[in-house]
């Protein structure tokens, strides 16, 4: 019983930014004419699971006390290398794919090689490695097109047998496949640990180099899933800074309104998932009640202040000053 | 005791010397400890006590010398080479995680489960069982460390050490910061790891832990091994002088010799906030020191935090020269119409700001009051600094050197130096000389006291019973957020404190025998 209370308070962002989600949902479902079905549900999923990516991908390097600012634009990269290579016969898209994520890989590789034995701070060398991302993906896209297997992106964007849609399973399995084993493992753990008090962490004999050149890693790759499913939604590379730009502090935005502190060692990145279905569904909302569309920045601002009070909100009871700043 | 000729000891340091840029920490240093046995290491702050276990650990490398585990040569490069050759510490820095709970700091650096995975059952049953085997089974696994007090974070630590099969222990003051019935514990838990045949090496500031647990005893100065003596070889007095390598003489400074209590300069009625302080009413005399004593965590420090308008919600009086005040913030409490300081005991996070200057430290709490127009005056700042480096003999070469290079006694220095500048008349100290070494101690007290002499009226919490005794006009004991006994001359004495501090009825004085913890 005692395990489950504790089980509470440490997750309470998380179990917030749940309960703000559903609320907002049903808000939404309830004012749309059509009710829930799954083409709306699809089309909401479609939409919202590219930022939640983008965000999981940023949530490993923040839990660390680290920021990725090239989320955003390896995004954008592994789109434009996407509407390159995966076309053709089914062999040429798989291994076009796996290339794609790879590239995702790479590129977060090489921030972790730089911010690791560089000894750089991680929010300038990934503001730098993000203009070369960037400048790439115009190399590979100066102007927007390519193309990307048919078949494929249509399921993709699609529902699994009429009930549940694609874009949302592939979400489920990354959360299932990727980020659920790295919670479970020692890797895991160490990511908090660095995040909570690297030095402590250095002292219990974690191993701190290893650790963030993983994380960074699993941010690229995670911002390279996230690149190939946006080519299958577009049917194309684009490389638009806008979108980059966006996408990476739209991540920002979703990892704190899930949950995750931006000083390190607490959060998850299933509170990020939250987090960027909850922007997304203010554009919903906006829809249904009829509002312009052109609010919808405003609203995400104010959604991201009161997310970030709530988180806050415990500071009121703090009855020792000192506690503030700890 | 003797050492058998034909085995190698069992840990072995040889000419092992450590430069930081032109500082020597160590110089040319033999060291060995014997498994069964607990080998106290005792010295001034920059003695070289630290920098011997962070070689020994891992943490730096030395500059030159050898070190031989069970007769082979070896070299950590990294805290988890130490670790995984059987070598553990304790460190006083905690070394645990804040935001991560009990049972991911114990299990922090286990390669156990399969492929890189924890197993979550295996885990919570190692945490607790490590847990019970240090006394602290009361602790959820699940608990993140940051929400346990200090003392029980302190536990959690042991436990995490314990849980790493250690054959060679090292613990700097690992004691500090538990109360005394968590000291007795780790004494039992020692003494036990010893018998099983552990090599523990035990570092600490307290002469009677040395003398009742060590059964060898090395002494450091000036990053040289001076001397090493087994248990009860030598005395106390013979002791601190190969420690501060001169003639030990008058710790404290004499008390004056008062008819009356002096006129109240700070008075405190029914002071109360929350569960922690209840109705604790106090009366602070011109010149006059006060300690706040009892076991660790019963509101004392609430109390100097609740004077220093640092806590929301407290309820009761407080009046200085008899005009009640209402002190909301530190920046209320410094004012020139209060002149309160407070000398934090973390120095380290409420202290001082470390990477900033010696004199951007000093100057911080009173710089508004050195302006010219909208700009700091410098020539003002500079002499007023000058008079506080050479009045508390700060060793420092220059005063633009961060605060971060200093040795902890110099850093706390820096702080008290800081306060005093802003000519506070009634200053608080919250266990000021944790951590300190003995010179730098002898040189705190003589300093209270000559600011008490000088019309201060200070408020001064200590752990350390001899302190309270040999420095405190008056004495104040608190249990569980109430002031239970109130001890002025002679009843300041050992019996008195512990027995009060343990909240023992009164009347029982004298009738029954209270063991030192």
């Amino acid at each position: 019983m005692k395990a489950l209370r504790l089980w509470t308070i440490h997750n309470y962002g998380l179990l917030l930014a749940a309960g703000v989600f559903v609320f907002m949902f049903a808000l939404y479902i309830a004012n749309l004419e059509a009710g829930l079905n799954v083409r709306v549900v699809t089309t909401a999923a479609n939409k919202a699971v590219l930022l939640a990516l983008v965000a999981m991908a940023q949530t490993l390097p923040v839990l660390t006390g680290g920021l990725d600012l090239s989320v955003g634009m390896i995004f954008v990269l592994t789109n434009c290398i996407a509407s390159a290579i995966v076309i053709g016969t089914p062999l040429e898209v798989g291994v076009g794919a796996v290339g794609v994520l790879g590239a995702g890989a790479l590129a977060g590789f090489v921030n972790g090689l730089i911010i690791v034995y560089g000894r750089l701070q991680p929010i300038i060398v990934t503001l730098a490695t993000g203009a070369v991302y960037y400048g790439l993906a115009l190399l590979i896209r100066p102007i927007p097109g390519g193309d990307v297997d048919e078949g494929l992106a249509e399921f993709m964007t699609d529902t699994v047998f009429d009930l549940v849609p694609t874009s949302l399973a592939v979400l489920l399995a990354v959360v299932v496949l990727i980020w659920l084993p790295f919670r479970l493992s020692v890797l895991g753990r160490a990511c908090y640990a660095v995040g909570s008090a690297e030095g402590a962490a250095y002292m219990s004999g974690v191993q701190i180099a290893r650790t963030k050149l993983a994380v960074y890693t699993l941010a690229g790759l995670l911002a390279g899933i996230a690149g190939l499913m946006l080519t299958f939604v577009t049917f194309s590379g684009e490389a638009s800074a806008p979108i980059g730009g966006t996408y990476t502090l739209n991540s920002i935005a979703a990892v704190v309104i899930g949950g995750t502190s931006l000083y390190g060692g607490v959060g998850s990145a299933v509170g990020s998932v939250l987090g960027a279905f909850i922007l997304r569904t203010i554009d919903d909302l906006l829809f249904v009640f009829d509002l312009p569309p052109l609010w919808q920045p405003l609203f995400q601002g104010v959604v991201l202040l009161l997310a970030v009070s709530l988180g806050a909100a415990q500071v009121l009871r703090i009855r020792n000053r000192l506690d503030l700043f700890q | 005791m003797q050492k058998r000729d034909s085995a190698p000891p069992f840990w072995r340091m040889q000419g092992i010397s450590k430069r930081y840029g032109g500082v020597v920490a160590l110089d040319d240093v033999d060291f060995e400890c014997e498994r069964g046995h607990i080998h106290a290491v005792i010295g001034e702050n920059g003695a070289g006590k630290s920098t011997l276990i962070k070689i020994i650990s891992g943490v730096v490398q030395p500059s030159a010398g050898r070190m031989f585990l069970e007769g082979r040569e070896v070299a950590f490069p990294s805290p988890l080479d130490a670790t995984r050759r059987g070598i553990v510490c304790v460190f006083q820095e905690l070394s645990l995680l804040p935001d991560l709970s009990v049972e991911d700091n114990i299990c922090i650096a286990d390669s156990s489960g399969r492929w890189g995975f924890i197993d979550p059952r295996a885990r919570r049953r190692r945490a607790r069982r490590l847990l019970e085997r240090v006394g602290c089974g009361d602790v959820h696994p699940m608990e993140r460390v940051k929400d346990l007090p200090l003392s029980r974070r302190q536990m959690v630590e042991i436990a995490k050490a314990l849980g790493r099969e250690p054959k060679l222990l090292v613990l700097d003051e690992a004691t500090s910061a538990l109360t005394a019935a968590d000291v007795e514990k780790v004494y039992r838990i020692l003494e036990r790891l010893r018998d099983e045949g552990l090599a523990i090496v035990y570092i600490s500031h307290r002469m009677h832990e040395i003398k009742q647990l060590a059964d060898r005893c090395s002494v450091f100065r000036n990053g040289r091994h001076i001397e090493t003596f087994d248990r009860d070889v030598k005395t106390d007095e013979q002791v601190v002088e190969l420690m501060i390598g001169r003639e030990y003489k008058h710790v404290f400074p004499p008390k004056p010799h008062r008819d009356a209590p002096p006129a109240p300069l700070l008075e405190i009625e029914g002071l109360s906030w929350g569960e922690h302080l209840h109705d604790i009413s106090l009366s602070v005399g011109r010149g006059e020191i006060v300690g706040l004593g009892g076991l660790d965590g019963q509101g004392q420090r609430e109390l100097l935090l609740a004077l220093f308008g640092v806590l929301r919600g407290v309820t009761g009086t407080i009046k200085i020269e008899g005009r009640p005040v209402a002190i909301r913030s530190p920046r209320g409490a410094k004012s020139e119409s209060r002149g309160i300081a407070l000398i934090p005991e973390d120095r380290k996070t409420a202290g001082l700001m470390l990477p900033m200057s010696v004199r951007d430290n000093i100057s911080m709490a009173s710089v508004g009051k050195m302006t010219r127009g909208l700009f700091v005056d410098r020539a003002k700042e500079n002499d007023g600094i000058r008079e506080m480096v050479t009045k508390l003999s700060i060793k420092i070469d220059d005063l633009n050197e961060p605060v971060a290079t200093l040795s902890g006694g110099n850093q706390q220095k820096v702080v008290v130096a800081k306060w005093l500048m802003t000519n506070a008349r009634i200053v608080l100290l919250n266990d000021p000389t944790r951590g300190i070494d003995v010179g730098t101690k002898q040189e705190m007290y003589k300093l209270l006291r000559e600011l008490a002499d000088a019309g201060t009226s200070i408020l001064f919490y200590s752990t350390d019973y001899d302190e309270l005794i040999g420095c405190c006009d008056q004495v104040v004991i608190l249990y569980g957020g109430r002031i239970v006994r109130r001890l002025r001359g002679d009843d300041i004495n050992e019996h008195n404190i512990i027995a009060s501090s343990l909240n023992l009825p009164q009347n029982a004085r004298g009738d029954q025998e209270i063991e030192r913890p």
